[in-house]
């Protein structure tokens, strides 16, 4: 039996004047999962989420809630709740004010705004703050108030508008986990917005990579990083080099691509026929390198090159390094207690390969 | 030196905008009626200012017209500054322009299309044409401060609230009427004042039934200066800063 998704957009189409900010897009967001809209700025991930929320009304298409028809149900009426970009606390409230905010408009009982406000600020760690207006608290605790004055509500759909991009790295690395545990205690369906392919992978059950109102491809980050579908969400979600081959040979379930005159084995997973012109994408800790220089690699064939840069990161060495063909390629290595000989020099020749099936052919 | 100087600067700006002021509440007491000369205290020309029945009837006029016409453009004022911020129509932008020339266009040039524009209609001068004269000299003056201070927000914080489940209504009355309070205070007390002191508008727009202070006080001197009149002066000035000094006392309890 096919699950009913929690949110489904079909067919949605969004227009700015003469931008399309949405594309005839569909979505299925799942009852309880982790959703990530990954894309450059611009790509209409706000939208899509303003379109979910209620503030926008597609031009075409229809957005369903647990298969009822949603479209033309103001926000104050959806069981949705938003925490926006900017947090936009209401600036003339304290701190518990502003989270029973909703409960208030929903003519809950004192009582019971008192408790789950004080569950609320309990379960975002805002205690002894309650008082403090806006203005007096740091971005973090802003961040936390506007995410407490949503999920008071308890909504069923959390949306939440790249609600780290306005702190610093080591409070976002530290929110970003605390966004993590609120998702397992609170156990809503959280859709999350971000340009920021480590965040998105770090964080999500699945990824939509978006470009230009539409979703390029959809998947777990594993999917989205190993597999991708296309050069977009290859390039976006992370470095990654890319060789042109053509196919020469074709066997069961393999290839053979010719790159640079050497014969690589590739995974056939689409039909490849000989003759195709491919690309084959290799992510930088995917590639091997050997200190040789000759072509000879290990035991298969290998390009061979010379390192430009090495650059130190501590767990890890990058190189930079142009092969013989002119080409400059991204390798990252990480140290090995078997293998000691991974620090290579600046000008040093070296042969690179890589393992079947690590490569992504287009 | 650099330090000196700075002071002696502001020292100058501050004398020439308060001494006038001083010597007008100084004279205000002085127990001659004619000359300049210092003749002694009195207070006798404050007791013929409140027994001079015109002259209060004036006065009462005048704050009676102040109070309603800021009233009255508050409220239209706020409402306009409103639909300028939360809505797009048709001729909106042209419209907003427009609030900035009725308040850039000279007195005179008010008062008279005011005055041709009564007198087309057929209306008689008086109380009620100064009444809409006032709220429309008013009215731009209540827009514009309060557009300023709503388009400082953040736009979202009206998507927060209906998110989280405000009607339009609830919106309102509890997020953007707190929010926009001491804009409207402002706006009234500048539309109070503006209202107290006009003369020229008010020249045109009022009837010979109708007295106000400022005509009255604008007619008296014409006669040459009168102790009385240093006395309301001084009334008046007290008046206004005690006006200011409340608003912004009620602003700053509202940050
Ligand atoms: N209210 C609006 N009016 C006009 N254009 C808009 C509006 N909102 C978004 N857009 C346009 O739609 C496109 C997508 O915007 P948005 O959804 O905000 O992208 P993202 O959140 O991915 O950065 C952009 O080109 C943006 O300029
Ligand atoms: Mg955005």
């Amino acid at each position: 039996m096919e699950k009913v998704p929690i949110v489904r957009l079909r067919g949605v189409t969004k227009r700015f004047d003469d931008v399309v900010a949405v594309d005839t897009l569909d979505l299925d967001i799942y009852e309880g999962e982790f959703l990530t809209l990954l894309g450059p700025s611009g790509c209409g991930k706000t939208t899509v989420l303003r379109i979910i929320a209620g503030f926008e009304t597609p031009d075409t298409g229809e957005i369903f809630m647990n298969g009822d028809r949603l479209t033309n149900i103001p926000p104050n009426k959806r069981n949705v709740n938003t925490v926006f970009q900017s947090y936009a606390l209401f600036p003339h409230m304290n701190v518990f004010d502003n989270i029973a905010f909703g409960l208030k408009m929903k003519q809950c009982d004192k009582k019971s705004i008192q408790e789950e406000v004080r569950r609320a600020i309990d379960i975002v760690k805002l205690s002894g703050l309650e008082q403090r207006r806006p203005f007096q608290l740091s971005g973090g605790q802003q961040q936390r108030v506007a995410m407490a004055r949503a999920i008071v509500n308890k909504p069923k759909v959390l949306l939440l508008d790249e609600p780290l991009s306005a702190l610093d790295y080591r409070l976002r690395q530290e929110m970003q986990l605390e966004l993590k545990r609120l998702h397992r205690q609170l156990g809503i369906t959280f859709v999350f917005v971000t340009h920021d392919q480590v965040e998105a992978i770090s964080m999500s059950d699945r990824i939509a990579v978006m470009n230009e109102g539409r979703i390029e491809q959809i998947g777990t980050p594993i999917t989205i990083y190993e597999e991708p579908d296309n050069m977009f969400v290859a390039r976006f979600v992370g470095e990654i080099n890319v060789f042109d081959g053509r196919v020469k040979h074709v066997e069961n379930g393999s290839a053979q691509v010719d790159i640079h005159g050497q014969r690589f084995k590739v995974q056939n997973k689409k039909n490849l026929f000989p003759g195709q012109d491919v690309t084959v994408l290799l992510r930088p800790e995917d590639i091997m390198v050997s200190p040789n220089g000759n072509g000879s690699g290990g035991e298969g064939p290998a390009l061979s090159g010379s390192v430009d840069e090495v650059i130190y990161k501590g767990k890890t060495v990058d190189l930079i390094i142009t092969l013989d063909q002119g080409e400059t390629i991204f390798v990252t290595q990480f140290f090995n207690e078997d293998q000691e000989n991974v620090v290579y020099s600046q000008g040093q020749r070296v042969d690179v390969d890589w393992l079947y099936g690590w490569e992504v052919v287009l | 030196m650099n330090r000196t100087f700075r002071y002696l600067y502001l020292s100058a700006i501050y004398v020439c905008l308060y001494l006038p002021i001083l010597i007008l509440v100084i004279y205000s007491f002085n127990a001659s009626r004619y000359s300049t000369n210092w003749q002694g205290f009195t207070l006798q020309w404050y007791s013929a200012l409140f027994s001079n029945t015109s002259l209060m009837e004036a006065f009462r006029n005048s704050l009676l017209v102040a109070f309603s016409s800021s009233v009255v453009a508050t409220v239209i004022g706020t409402l306009a500054a409103l639909a300028f911020y939360r809505y797009r129509f048709w001729g909106r932008q042209i419209m907003s322009s427009f609030i900035y020339v009725v308040m850039m266009s000279p007195d005179i040039v008010m008062g008279i299309s005011l005055l041709m524009f009564f007198i087309i209609l057929g209306v008689q001068t008086g109380a009620f044409t100064l009444l809409l004269a006032h709220i429309t000299f008013c009215l731009p003056f209540v827009v514009v401060t309060v557009y300023a201070r709503i388009s400082g927000f953040d736009r979202n914080i009206i998507d927060v609230a209906k998110d989280l489940g405000a009607s339009e209504m609830q919106m309102f009355r509890h997020i953007m009427l707190p929010m926009i309070i001491p804009a409207i205070i402002a706006g009234w007390l500048l539309s109070f004042t503006l209202s107290l002191d006009d003369v020229i508008v008010s020249f045109f727009t009022t009837g010979p039934s109708f007295e106000i202070l400022p005509l009255k006080i604008y007619s008296m001197v014409r006669l040459g200066i009168k102790p009385e009149i240093n006395a309301l002066s001084t009334v008046m000035f007290f008046l206004s800063l005690l006006t200011v000094t409340v608003s912004h006392l009620v602003i700053k309890e509202n940050r």
